[in-house]
């Protein structure tokens, strides 16, 4: 008995041995929090679109599309804002009141591709 | 001049460099938005760089003799993708049987390998579909823990399917996901040497049913879960064994298996209840946790990628 508990032992610890030296930052980027926030309705149209990742993203393979009540809306190129490498941010233009779809696409920094999309609603001031 | 051609050269590799991307590094368990975990007792619909290190599983049983008896298995299991789309992996498990009376057995089960294709990726409609087969083999294993001395060969259809292109209407639906597998048990001999107690083929199926609340939060609505609830995905899983032939036709057994699973960046952490859907199958309550590791975000650049991309 001790000797096969003694091999499972010995087989985890040198599996996580293994793991001691693999940086943290290697995984997909998931995404951790919008401004506007996933699925909101708000009164008041936001001046920025911010996405916050669980990993260090590469804006210049990254790709943020906004689509509204009129068709896609042309945005420039997303960037880290204040040098957080988990965050874009994209500049919006004036938005009108109706149904928003955010699409993005991120490329973490250990070139792991991830995209997802979600939507969220501007609504006339009350 | 030479700034243009410098441009050009710079826009040249950006663009290549996009176009490679996707290839490069799509990975374990997605479609389209749709992170699919590694299920415990049913096996994953997708082909990915993973190990399972250790699943424990513990429940109480009669043994053969009818002796209440303490079963507890440690394995390992290890999945290693040579294309993106085709992976081969092995696993081992060591078996532990402790009954009320009598002695202890211990042991290795017979040594499992397996081939699994990915053949069908619908990222819109979050959709996955893989063909494999597993291989048990016979005598490579201790025969007092009940490791069979023939082979058993299964072929297996897995799906994934979510149900992010539900209408957004049906929000929180959406973060539902459904996997499953059903494969036929093949095997090498028709009945136990000796005995003459017949080894039927059985059909093997399993569900899994889960909710994602990682897909909550990223593409329904943001309800303001933090960690380590932000990571979190409830489920179900069902698996069964029914005997096709030789005797035992319909002879079903199985477990439902509510439980949890937390995705972590390079690793996830599973437990679920094993509860025997009849009589035949127990009448205990069963435990099952894992780790569960990303090979492919732990060694992006060396284990954890296809040999041939």
């Amino acid at each position: 008995m001790k000797t096969w508990r003694a091999r499972w032992l010995a087989a985890l610890a040198l599996w996580l041995a293994l793991l001691a030296p693999v940086p943290s930052a290697y995984a997909h980027a998931f995404l951790m929090h919008a401004q506007p926030a996933v699925g909101s309705t708000m009164t008041h149209p936001p001046s920025v679109l911010l996405l916050r990742f669980s990993e260090e993203v590469e804006p210049t393979f990254c790709r943020v599309e906004l689509t509204g009540p009129d068709g896609e809306i042309k945005l420039d190129a997303p960037q880290h804002p204040a040098g957080d490498p988990k965050d874009l941010q994209l500049a919006l233009p004036p938005l009108q009141p109706g149904h928003y779809q955010v699409h993005w696409r991120a490329v973490s920094v250990d070139t792991h591709v991830t995209q997802g999309s979600f939507g969220f609603t501007l609504t006339h001031p009350l | 001049m030479n700034c243009k051609l410098s441009a050009l050269a710079c826009a040249s590799v950006l663009a290549t460099c996009t176009a490679l991307m996707p290839q490069l590094a799509q990975a374990h368990g997605y479609a389209g938005q749709r992170f699919f975990p590694a299920t415990i007792v049913t096996d994953d619909p997708f082909v990915s760089d993973e190990l399972s290190l250790p699943t424990i599983s513990t429940v109480r049983a009669p043994n053969d003799d009818g002796v209440p008896t303490r079963q507890t298995v440690i394995s390992i299991d290890y999945t290693k993708r040579i294309t993106s789309r085709f992976g081969l992996g092995f696993g081992e498990s060591y078996l532990i049987n402790d009954p009320e009376r009598g002695a202890n057995a211990y042991g290795y089960d017979n040594l499992a390998l397996s081939a699994k294709y990915l053949a069908y990726v619908s990222a819109p409609h979050e959709t996955l579909l893989s063909v494999g087969v597993d291989a048990d083999i016979g005598g490579t294993g201790v025969a007092r823990v009940g490791a069979e001395g023939f082979s058993v060969i299964t072929p297996s259809v897995f799906f994934g399917k979510g149900l992010g292109d539900l209408p957004h209407s049906m929000g929180w639906l959406r973060a539902f996901a459904v996997t499953g597998v059903v494969g036929v048990e093949l095997p090498t001999r028709a009945a136990v040497a000796g005995s003459g107690e017949g080894l039927p083929h059985v059909l093997d199926a399993g569900v899994a049913i889960e909710y994602s609340i990682p897909y909550l939060q990223q593409s329904v609505r943001d309800i303001g879960l933090g960690a380590p609830f932000d990571r979190l995905i409830p489920l179900v899983e069902i698996a069964t064994a029914t005997p096709l032939d030789r005797g035992q036709s319909g002879q079903l057994t199985g477990t439902v298996n509510p439980g949890i699973l937390w995705i972590g960046q390079r690793m996830q952490i599973g437990i679920e209840a094993n509860i025997p859907i009849n009589s035949r199958t127990g009448g205990d309550v069963g435990v099952t946790a894992q780790l569960h590791w990303f090979l492919d975000d732990i060694f992006p650049d060396s284990f954890g990628k296809p040999l041939f991309s």
